[in-house]
């Protein structure tokens, strides 16, 4: 599903991310971990399509086609979504509002007919009882007010509602407690799908505990420096990076 | 003087040959006497530093429509979506009976302005004899000098008036550039509510000169809901000066749009006279092509405990020019007031400019004061969330502009005439024009 390459990324003149490979497949749950500055969010922006995230090399190829091509509204279209670190306050736009706009934006890209209100209030609903949310949400402004944990649960009532074929959950168990956490993974286990692929950025392996990786990479100065299965995740837990680091320096002695 | 505007509207010392009554003559004469004086404010004047009069005063206007009482105007012109209630139609400053619905509300007059100046008027002497002091106020001289006609509304103390009340500003074409003026009182007694829309249209092409004084009192206890919808076409010239005066415990919640108008100006003054007064004030100009719009808030804490809360927003684009000042004094003595002013602006246009002005003057003691201004792009980070979920550009960035906007009229409790100002905003905001602009300056 998606095959990225050597990929080289550039964000305000540094290069971020130095040849990082990486291969994800349908059905498949890929957790990606590192350190603070290892580059883990790059690597959601890029595939999500911001700008100013200046790819110097490499290629990333999504559905067999060039990803990087695309704008961010057509990746979106095609299935890709990016659960933000940080989403975004937007006084005065309507949460119910924006989903539909963006439901539909979505569905006409795709060909597929526009939901009337009444059709997207029920798959609202469904989404909303499935990630126990209160309808409150609904009415209020896009993340306004919401607290951290309110803004997480959002992303992935989102990602719930929009259907993506492969999303990138970009430490949306940050800052979490341990019900909200539980909540997060509920809504991620419960869209688990042979067609349909997740990438989990995190900085712990807590998060591993609820969502159960297929793989987990280690991503350190810009590249998967390790991969392996569930229990790499766990020896990182145990050894922390520095581990990752001396492993490198003794593999290259 | 060599300012042709003032010598087409004045220059032969003739004041309007209407039924005003002796002491009302004397108004118009003083007035008319002090603007030959002193002339128009010049780009000298603080007050008028970033809007220059100098084409303005260099064209001659006729004086008034000799037509207006007849002019047919299009039904569609003067309606308003969710006022379905009483209406008051002015055409180039002459009221218009025949255009205006007005069924008898319990403890609601409405009077048109020349009628109450052709009696003694004792109730409202105080008002319309008041002087205008500074040259900087050479409109409402002119006003004065020249008014015929406008809405004078009185609301009995203790009413509650449940209907929207309509007035309509009509700027008719005439095929000449003419220079209407309009009166308003408005007065609410003691415990009295109005909700109230303050309407300026026009007809496409006409530049006319359209200038109003609206005065409204609040005894204590009262409370006005105050909208003033601007939608002229892009064409006339509009300067208005809104004046209220808040007795104890009162309140003024007013909302302005300005959306038309190819040089707009419009002062609001309000002074918080009464204990406990309260302004809340919410703002929009969305600008586009040469229009300029400058907005002049004059806030002034009078007495004790007194709040204002000020919330504006600015949108220019292409080659458009948006001014904002916004002043609060806290007097002497207005001790406890609590004063908040926020004043955010977006370019959309390197050629557009935005000039902002936030002044606060504090003079009491435990005042409560907090001011800001800025002006800026469109937040990338909030555009990118919008892309990102599958919005195209232009639709994202028509939404997070209407809801820039829209912060200041989002408490508009009237479904319909929320609906249709959100519809009168998302039409002056460069969406699906986005693409072929950038089309235009690629080539």
């Amino acid at each position: 599903m998606l095959k990225i390459e050597n990929l080289h990324v550039r964000v305000a003149g540094k290069v971020i991310l130095k040849g990082l490979d990486l291969t994800v497949n349908a059905g498949e749950v890929h957790a990606i971990m590192g350190p603070n500055g290892a580059g883990k969010s790059t690597l959601g922006y890029v595939l999500a399509g911001r700008e100013g995230y200046e790819v110097i090399d490499g290629t990333v190829t999504y559905e067999g086609a060039d990803l990087l091509a695309l704008e961010p509204e057509e990746r979106a279209a095609s299935g890709v979504f990016l659960a933000f670190q940080y989403p975004v306050e937007i006084p005065g736009v309507n949460n119910t509002y924006f989903l539909r706009a963006a439901l539909n934006a979505q569905r006409r890209r795709r060909g597929e007919p526009e939901l009337d209100s009444m059709q997207f209030l029920k798959r609202v609903r469904e989404k909303l009882a499935v990630l126990h949310l209160k309808d409150e949400l609904l009415h209020r402004a896009v993340n306004e007010g919401f607290s951290g944990g309110e803004k997480k649960r959002n992303e992935i009532f989102q990602m719930a509602l929009l259907e993506p074929r492969l999303a990138i959950l970009d430490e949306t168990d940050s800052g979490l407690d341990i019900d909200a956490l539980k909540m997060v993974a509920d809504g991620v286990n419960a869209m688990r799908d042979p067609g349909r692929a997740f990438v989990v950025i995190t900085h712990y392996q807590r998060l591993l505990d609820y969502i159960v990786p297929d793989f987990v990479h280690v991503l350190a100065e810009g590249r998967i420096v390790e991969s392996g299965d569930r229990t790499l995740a766990l020896r990182l837990e145990e050894h922390g990076y520095a581990w990752i680091a001396e492993r490198k320096v003794a593999g290259a002695a | 003087m060599g300012v042709a505007l003032l010598d087409s509207l004045l220059g032969d010392g003739s004041i309007p040959d209407d039924p005003a009554s002796d002491w009302f003559v004397d108004v118009r004469r003083r007035a008319s006497e002090a603007l030959v004086r002193d002339g128009l404010p010049t780009a000298r004047e603080e007050a008028w530093k970033y809007t220059n009069l100098r084409s303005l005063a260099q064209r001659r206007h006729a004086r008034g429509d000799e037509q207006a009482a007849s002019r047919a105007i299009d039904a569609a012109t003067i309606a308003l979506p969710g006022a379905d209630g009483p209406r008051v139609v002015f055409v180039n400053g002459v009221y218009r009976a025949d255009l205006s619905r007005w069924s008898a509300i319990e403890g609601v007059s409405f009077q048109s302005f020349s009628e109450v100046i052709a009696g003694d008027a004792q109730a409202e002497r105080v008002l319309l004899t008041r002087r205008f002091d500074s040259k900087a106020q050479a409109f409402a001289r002119l006003n004065s000098a020249l008014v015929l006609d406008g809405p004078v509304i009185r609301v009995a103390a203790g009413v509650g008036v449940p209907e929207l009340v309509h007035v309509v500003y009509v700027g008719a074409a005439t095929g000449t550039d003419i220079a209407w003026q309009a009166r308003a009182l408005v007065e609410l007694g003691e415990g009295a509510s109005l909700r109230l829309v303050e309407h300026h249209v026009g007809e496409a092409g006409q530049a006319d000169l359209g200038n109003t004084v609206s005065q409204f009192a609040l005894r204590a206890h009262a409370r006005l809901d105050l909208l003033q919808l601007q939608t002229m076409p892009e064409s006339g010239t509009l300067i208005r000066r809104s004046e209220a005066v808040l007795e104890a415990d009162a309140q003024l919640h007013v909302r302005t749009l300005e959306l038309g108008g190819l040089l707009v100006r419009h002062d609001l003054a309000v002074e918080l006279a009464g204990d406990r007064a309260r302004l809340h004030s919410r703002g929009v100009f969305a600008l586009r092509g040469r229009q300029h719009v400058d907005t002049h808030l004059d806030v002034r804490h009078v007495a004790r405990d007194t709040v204002s809360d000020l919330l504006w927003r600015g949108v220019a684009d292409q080659r458009s020019r948006g001014v904002f000042h916004g002043a609060i004094t806290v007097a002497a003595g207005a001790d406890g007031a609590d004063a908040n002013l926020s004043n955010k602006n977006l370019l959309l246009s390197a050629q557009a400019e935005i000039d902002t002005q936030p002044v606060l003057e504090i003079h009491a003691d435990e005042v409560k004061a907090a001011h800001g201004a800025t002006v800026g792009q469109l937040d990338e980070h909030a555009l990118f969330y919008l892309r990102a979920r599958g919005l195209p550009m232009p639709v994202a960035r028509a939404l997070l502009m209407l809801a820039f906007c829209r912060v200041a009229v989002d408490s508009i409790e009237n479904v319909a005439l929320h609906e249709h100002i959100d519809a009168l905003l998302l039409e002056r905001l460069p969406h699906a024009a986005m693409d072929t602009d950038e089309a235009q300056s690629g080539s």
